[in-house]
């Protein structure tokens, strides 16, 4: 078996991990790493659940093989905020409910991360079609929807 | 417009009712909960299950050697390394023909498979590679058997058994009044044949968990469970005294019944026992969706007759459902689609003839709505149609036939807390505001109700209890004990507020410690929507008797007699403004000997056995009613259907926390939007062709609204402060209601579900071959 020795930065650290060639992104960040706040849904890139940063872009982390990583960013949900603070999606997931069994919930911030930066005035339609590959069996997605919007609102609202 | 009862203590009320962010919210924004999943421990070894790849087969030969040969492989098991290989569902009070002795399984298949997925053989390795490979290296020589996938066919005579005693598991009846002569007499007469499929409940966690043998010789199960009384099951399975198992429960990644039966627990027990080290075991999407029991699948014909006016006489239903090759939940779920087959509405004559077969299809068992909401489909496709033949408004009709307060079930038990159906089904249909016009020619828009009853709480005789710790520690703040599985519905967080309520402090003031069968005090199962009922009912009996022994020593110190202190902002105070702080009397009460903590017991109240065809009575504590409006559009040319509004009103009693509440009711409403538009678990002659997300597709954003909820509190549930269980109840209106709408839209009956864009087509004669 390959063993492929692999440099690439987690939440801003450098990290240097082996594994072998056919190991996931997903299986070397929850096994290798204890970078369980990763969650695996299916293991077939479907629903989103074990959704991360790479390089800003979200991936199913499931689908990307560890060696592809190698030099390259990484973000998890614990990327976000300080780690003293929330961040504002996250704030707002707590605000609104977003979370139910909270399963689904650091793929689909993560995914509403990167498209707030692309995306800063959204519609609710932006938003529907935004989340559209994370799935949530427990909300009907409806308070998920509110908490992007809300933190969105945020972003742009002048302060004071 | 039915009147809805006032709730006089709302005012008073400072943390019910509140919307407030769950305990757990934080944690869960931050990924930092631990699921089953995430669980590790030194020198973990890796679980993994071989199964049957045949519905049908008799097993002629295991051969472990080279699959325990394998380097890495700490531990190969069959069922004959099995202590004890039979796993028992209960299946308490059955008045008609049930197999109570017939309700078991095997924990590993001996000599017979009786469906595809079922158990073999169990291997512990060192990592998930390995167990795999020996899976593979495990030689298992099966002999294929004929096979039965239909319950119809499975009761003919001379189909093959799926058990020796036959393929009938389970009978009930409902007799009340004298149907046929109803029927005979009745101005209109409606009938239909109804079909409903699998589905799988599909939450995001699939099943797992960690076992190991504690230092005290006790295995300790952690693993994703709505029962963490499964320690029994384990211990049985092993030949263990009950107390050498602990379950310990974290908060789970979505249940809905599915995990509500066994899924890891007794495998790995099993393996932790054998190898004497810990072992984690997480099943695949794949194997979640290939292995563990699916939603039940029925045939439903109903004869619906009506006077003139529309005021129903008579409901007739016969029902036949497919249990798959095991019993798992059957004869229960058969049993309260039996109760609930005539729907929440008042009929003289009714009489409902239901029955469960085994076939060589996946097992089915307990899945959000248990058999009740399967019903819905039946009666509301009913109530539709006789509007229709009658020119009778939907809604009206529905308001003249809803039960009332005071009025019995055909079962003959009286509902005796306040009756929503009318109010519901008024305020849904009157939330949907003006008609949507068509967005294209081709697009035809209509609209569609549908009304249900949900248990909620246990049948009587099972005599369900719960019980809660509460108590302060010396610095005031509080501590509830409870052995409650959080599924995600928001279980534990509901009962700090409720706590936090009657001890007068701030909810951030109370944590709460669940699910542990060694630690905390037993609340039962995180099922059949009763743990607000439950555990709330505990809890508030908890926190009332410790706000009473407390308020004592308070008195002493204010110099007032107790009923005059009241608990507020974590102090007791007088009437004057004079206050102790919870603090200071903590400290009063350790120095006289008073308890700071209770250990409360709630029994539901409990009643004798009915007998269902003779006489009746009560078989639920109590009932949740409510009613969906959708809004669709339909696609004339292709047979798309696309939901356009969907408002969902329960009455709920007293919504402990109304964000909470509304999740529930947006996130069953979805999953009921899934179930009748496009979930489907298809089954080819017992091969599960839908063991993929890929496959087994559940709602997007994009392939539903936002459902909105319209919350009556009456305040005459039975659990806490008023309160109804809300957990299963959304799920059962939807599809009805979608079937509804689209008759609305475009003229034709859809009669099976999923409605798929192919039905509505063939309904449409759009497609005719094939």
């Amino acid at each position: 078996m390959t063993e492929l020795s692999i440099v690439f930065t987690l939440n801003g650290e450098r990290r240097e991990i082996r594994a072998p060639a056919h190991h996931t992104l997903l299986h070397v960040l929850r096994d290798g790493l204890g970078a369980v706040e990763v969650k695996e849904g299916c293991g077939e890139g479907v629903c989103g659940t074990c959704t991360v940063l790479l390089d800003g872009e979200p991936v199913s982390s499931c689908l990307v093989l560890a060696g592809r990583v190698a030099g390259r960013d990484v973000t998890t949900i614990r990327g976000l905020g300080n780690g003293e603070t929330l961040h504002p999606l996250q704030e707002e997931f707590v605000a609104h409910g977003g979370a139910q069994c909270g399963f689904c919930t650091p793929g689909m911030i993560l995914t509403a991360y990167a498209f707030l930066r692309e995306h800063p005035h959204p519609t609710r339609a932006d938003i529907r079609r935004a989340i559209a590959g994370n799935l949530c069996r427990c909300t009907g997605y409806t308070k998920i929807i509110d908490a992007i919007a809300a933190a969105a609102d945020r972003e742009t609202r002048p302060r004071g | 417009m039915a009147k809805c009862t006032a709730v006089s203590r709302t005012e008073q009320l400072r943390v019910v009712g509140r919307r407030l962010p769950r305990h757990d919210a934080w944690d869960k924004a931050q990924a930092r909960t631990l699921y089953a999943a995430d669980w590790q421990m030194p020198g973990m070894l890796h679980g993994a299950v071989l199964r049957s790849p045949y519905p049908s087969a008799r097993i002629t030969r295991i051969d472990t050697t080279r699959g325990a040969g394998l380097p890495g492989v700490a531990a190969v098991l069959t069922a004959r390394e099995v202590p004890h290989n039979t796993l028992w569902t209960d299946v308490p009070g059955q008045t008609s023909a049930v197999g109570p002795l017939r309700a078991h399984l095997q924990v590993l298949a001996e000599d017979r498979v009786r469906y595809q997925g079922e158990p073999v053989a169990l291997v512990a390795a060192q990592t998930p590679e390995i167990a795999a490979q020996a899976l593979e290296l495990i030689e298992v020589a099966y002999e294929e058997q004929p096979g039965v996938f239909d319950p119809e066919e499975a009761l003919r005579p001379g189909a093959p058994p799926v058990h020796e005693e036959g393929n009938l598991l389970a009978r009930w009846q409902v007799r009340c009044g004298d149907v046929d002569a109803a029927l005979a007499r009745a101005h209109v007469v409606v009938e239909h044949t109804y079909r409903c499929h699998f589905i799988d409940h599909a939450y995001l966690e699939p099943e797992a968990g960690v076992a190991w043998v504690d230092a005290d010789g006790v295995i300790v199960i952690r693993a994703s469970t709505q029962v963490i009384e499964h320690f029994r099951d384990v211990a049985e399975v092993l030949g263990l005294p009950h107390n050498k198992v602990r379950m310990i429960g974290p908060y789970v990644g979505g249940g809905f019944g599915g995990k509500e039966d066994v899924t890891v627990e007794v495998f790995l027990g099993l393996l932790a026992w054998r190898t004497r080290r810990p072992v984690r075991m997480v099943w695949s999407r794949q194997e979640s969706l290939l292995a563990r029991p699916k939603r039940h699948p029925f045939i439903l014909r109903y004869r619906t007759g009506a006077e003139r006016d529309g005021t129903l006489v008579a409901q007739k239903v016969e029902l036949l459902a497919d249990s798959g090759a095991y019993a798992f939940l059957s004869a229960l779920v058969l049993m309260y689609a039996t109760v609930t087959a005539a729907g929440p509405y008042r009929a003289p004559h009714v009489a409902v003839d239901a029955r469960v077969a085994y076939t060589n299809n996946p097992p089915t068992s307990a899945m959000r709505g248990f058999g009740a909401m399967q019903m819905v489909l039946g009666y509301e496709s009913q109530m539709d149609q006789v509007a229709r033949r009658l020119d009778l408004d939907p809604v009206e009709l529905r308001v003249r036939n809803g039960l009332r307060k005071g009025d019995r079930l055909p079962i003959r038990q009286e509902l005796d807390t306040y009756v929503a159906v009318a109010e519901a089904a008024q305020r849904a249909w009157g939330t949907l505001g003006p008609r949507r016009a068509p967005s294209t020619p081709h697009h035809r828009v209509g609209r569609g109700l549908a009304c249900n009853l949900q248990p909620y709480g246990r049948i009587v005789w099972l005599h369900d209890w719960a019980s809660a710790w509460v108590g302060f520690e010396t610095d005031g703040s509080v501590v509830i004990r409870t052995g409650v599985p959080d599924v995600g519905g928001g279980q534990a967080s509901s009962l700090c507020q409720i706590a936090a309520e009657v001890l007068g402090v701030e909810p951030d003031r109370v944590s709460i410690h669940i699910a542990d069968s060694a630690l905390t005090p037993l609340a039962g199962t995180t099922t059949a929507t009763r743990q607000l009922y439950m555990s709330g009912n505990a809890v508030l009996h908890a926190a009332t008797q410790l706000r009473r022994q407390i308020l004592d020593v308070a008195a002493q110190m204010l110099e007032i007699p107790a009923d005059r202190v009241d608990l507020q902002e974590s102090s007791a105070v007088a009437p004057d403004g004079r206050r102790v702080s919870l603090v200071q009397l903590m400290r009063e009460c350790t120095r006289l000997g008073v308890s700071r903590s209770y250990l409360g017991v709630y029994r539901a109240p409990a009643g004798d056995p009915v007998d269902l065809e003779r006489g009746g009575g009560r078989v639920f504590p109590d009932y949740t009613f409510g009613a969906h409006a959708v809004e669709v559009e339909v696609d004339s040319e292709t047979g798309a259907v696309t939901v356009l509004r969907h408002v969902a009103c329960h009455d709920v009693g007293r919504a402990i926390n109304p964000q909470s509440v509304e999740g529930q009711i947006q996130g069953g409403a979805v999953m009921g939007l899934g179930y009748g538009l496009m979930e489907e678990v298809v089954v080819d002659r017992g091969v599960n062709l839908s063991t993929s997300l890929a496959a087994y597709l559940i709602p997007t954003s994009l392939d539903v609204p936002d459902v909105e909820p319209v919350i009556i509190q009456s305040g005459e549930g039975k659990g806490p402060f008023g309160a109804r269980g809300i957990g299963e109840p959304p799920i059962g209106p939807p599809a009805a209601a979608i079937a509804n709408a689209i008759e609305d839209a475009i003229g034709v009956r859809i009669t099976e579900l999923p409605i798929t864009p192919e039905r509505v087509a063939r309904a449409l004669g759009l497609v005719t071959n094939g």
